[in-house]
């Protein structure tokens, strides 16, 4: 495994309260654990406040894990000195949803790609150029664009940069946090298909972070369900989508629209919306909103548990209804 | 009978002196009780056609040609002050952001009311008790106790109810929703989307639909207009639109879509980009990219016609009699 997320645990600590504000603790990812092979692609999704960019965040170390391993081609990097964990960022990229943000307003393309492979010491001289120059042919954007600025760029171009800024570095991981979530379908299309072949032909593996069901199920091989920190459910991305077993993923899988009005969408039997992360409720953290609630559930958190060829965290996952959605 | 009447509808941008038709001899219809969904990319000209709608133009952009005509009564000509009586009472409102449209200094429960008295002049206890009504029915639970909450004490889910309770306070003829669940949830989304499909039903208005996603025009809309650059490129029945999508835009965009319920070799992806507003080609828009584009494509627009009630309309050169070939495949 190229990757190997373990109960991985992120707490924030955040000011509430008045007149006087108290220090809580925000548990925003309680135990994570995943794992991400080479040329594969994960997807992580479920709705704001999950905690999936916390994940994505706490890989990199942008945030800082409060527990557990995060295993990076064989070394633990969770608690790897920042110095050392250096040495190692090349392999490990990071493409944003808007990836303006991460790009000097005044620096050229071509300069901001070049400071990449200088930081960490990839080429010298002439081969910086090559690099560059290589890695913008790949994603599709003119030679020229070295010698621009990205407001000169759409928002399409604009991911495309991102993704070449990445690539000069060779990594062999993308953590792709919503990278299509701004732009237009058919935009978005070309940005899917590019990274589907660098996954293809490159061998780079990616952990896919969107909340759009259609986009994973198009290019993750693997999917896990997040809900209010925790993974609930975890599998082939085809065999959750198509015959999802936590009620949670259900929910999702049934009010995700369908481009096609022969399909009606079965009515909607949920109500009400996800409760704050500050304070999670008790047992199983989904059952105020599950419509199979029982007694276990208000009392004993669920642990992830091979059911039906995937991993559920449900009390009930063997015993549930059959779906109504299913194909 | 048509709520609303879009007639050959021209928008004009005065850019520095040059002025562009952002949009260009739109004409549709909404019918009572119908959901029409405007659809297309950041670009095509769907806020513009709102905005033209709602007479809310920016300085620089005015209506030169046709007509906009609300329950018989043609509104472009309207002067602002009666304009404002419209907007609100006889045109609802959705928008994208419901903190743009709510204020943050006052209560909900004052918002809401405050077009109760104003359009209908209730006193302050009938529009109170109004208000309340309304909140339920926008299913926001124990609305009595929430009616002297301020919008930032409630979630975005919550927010954007209030917006849809203001929004048909007065009981509108037609409700326009800008884009009205995108930064929301898919599980609020689909809540919300319910919401207005059920009130419509029960208040028979038209509403338009102006969204990005194709995925909820199939499940929530009865006809679709598809816009690109200024112009309204096919329209049809939302069945007719997912099952012989004629325009190579309207094409392209439903090819480019992947899905949830079942697996896509290669999503396919339209070359090149939205043409900004300051270079909208003469000819077709869309023509810089069509893999089927003509030398007539060049020369001129392709015409328009007037949609029908369930006709399925589009506005391409493939598709005029006596125009060089018929599209395939």
């Amino acid at each position: 495994m190229l990757l190997t997320v373990d109960a991985l645990r992120v707490i924030y600590p955040i000011k509430r309260g008045w007149p006087v504000p108290g220090t809580h603790r925000l548990t925003a990812v309680d135990g994570v654990g995943f794992s991400v092979d080479t040329g594969e692609a994960l997807g992580i999704v479920g709705e704001s406040g999950c905690g999936k960019s916390t994940v994505a965040r706490a890989i990199l170390r942008l945030v800082e894990p409060s527990a557990g391993k995060v295993v990076f081609a064989g070394v633990d990097i969770a608690r790897l000195p920042l110095r050392r964990m250096r040495h190692l960022r090349p392999k490990l990229q990071m493409i944003f949803q808007d990836p303006a943000a991460s790009l000097s307003p005044r620096m050229r393309i071509g300069a901001a790609l070049a400071e990449a492979i200088r930081v960490h010491d990839i080429a010298k001289g002439n081969a910086i150029n090559d690099l560059v120059r290589n890695a913008l042919d790949e994603v599709g954007l003119p030679p020229n664009s070295v010698d621009r600025y990205p407001h000169e760029f759409s928002g399409g171009q604009k991911q495309r940069i991102g993704i070449a800024r990445a690539l000069v570095l060779s990594p062999d991981l993308i953590i792709a946090d919503e990278p299509v979530s701004a732009l237009d379908v058919s935009v978005q299309a070309q940005i899917l298909n590019l990274m589907a072949r660098l996954k293809a032909e490159r061998g780079i593996a990616f952990v896919f972070i969107s909340h759009d069901l259609g986009v994973v199920r198009h290019f993750c091989e693997r999917t896990s369900v997040m809900y209010l920190g925790q993974v609930i459910e975890s599998g082939a991305t085809r065999a959750i989508f198509d015959a999802p077993a936590h009620p949670y993923t259900r929910l999702l899988r049934s009010v995700s629209p369908v481009p096609d009005p022969e399909r009606t969408a079965a009515p909607l039997v949920f109500e009400g919306e996800p409760p704050s992360p500050l304070d999670p409720p008790g047992g199983c953290r989904f059952h105020p909103r599950c419509p199979f609630v029982t007694g276990v559930c208000r009392t004993t958190m669920p642990d992830l548990r091979p059911v039906a060829a995937r991993q559920v965290a449900c009390h009930h996952a063997e015993s549930l209804p059959a779906n109504e959605d299913a194909p | 009978m048509s709520v609303l009447d879009v007639d050959n509808l021209r928008t004009t941008l005065n850019l520095n002196g040059r002025a562009c038709h952002v949009l260009r001899d739109v004409s549709f219809r909404v019918a009572e009780g119908e959901t029409l969904a405007i659809v297309g990319e950041s670009g095509c000209g769907k806020s513009m056609l709102a905005m033209s709608i709602m007479g809310l133009l920016p300085s620089v952009a005015r209506i030169t040609q046709g007509h906009v005509v609300l329950d018989g009564h043609a509104l472009e000509k309207e002067p602002e002050r009666a304009m404002e009586k419209i907007r609100g009472a006889r045109i609802g409102m959705v928008f994208q952001e419901p903190m743009t449209a709510l204020n943050p200094v006052f209560t909900v429960g004052a918002q809401i009311s405050e077009p109760l008295r104003d359009h209908l002049g209730l006193s302050r206890r009938d529009a109170r008790e109004a208000a309340i009504e309304l909140m339920e029915k926008v299913r926001i639970p124990s609305a009595a106790s929430r009616y002297t909450s301020y919008p930032h004490e409630f979630s975005g889910g919550m927010r954007q109810r209030v917006v849809i309770a203001l929004a048909i306070a007065c009981g509108p003829r037609l409700l326009i929703a800008d884009e009205p669940t995108t930064a929301l949830d898919v599980t609020v989304q689909r809540q919300l989307l319910d919401l207005l499909d059920h009130l419509q039903d029960e208040g028979r208005m038209g509403m338009l639909l102006i969204t990005h996603n194709l995925a909820i025009v199939a499940g929530h809309a009865d006809r679709v207009v598809v816009m690109y650059g200024g112009d309204v490129v096919e329209s049809a029945t939302v069945r007719d639109l997912f099952r012989n999508p004629a325009h190579p835009y309207a094409r392209a965009l439903l090819a480019s879509l992947p899905r949830v319920d079942r697996d896509l070799s290669e999503l396919a992806s339209i070359p090149g980009r939205v043409p900004p507003l300051a270079g909208l080609p003469d000819g077709c828009r869309f023509k810089d990219r069509c893999p089927h584009a003509m030398d007539i494509c060049e020369q001129m627009p392709p015409p328009t016609e007037m949609p029908g009630e369930a006709g399925h309309n589009v506005r391409c050169w493939l598709h005029v009699e006596g125009g060089e070939h018929a599209a395939d495949g």
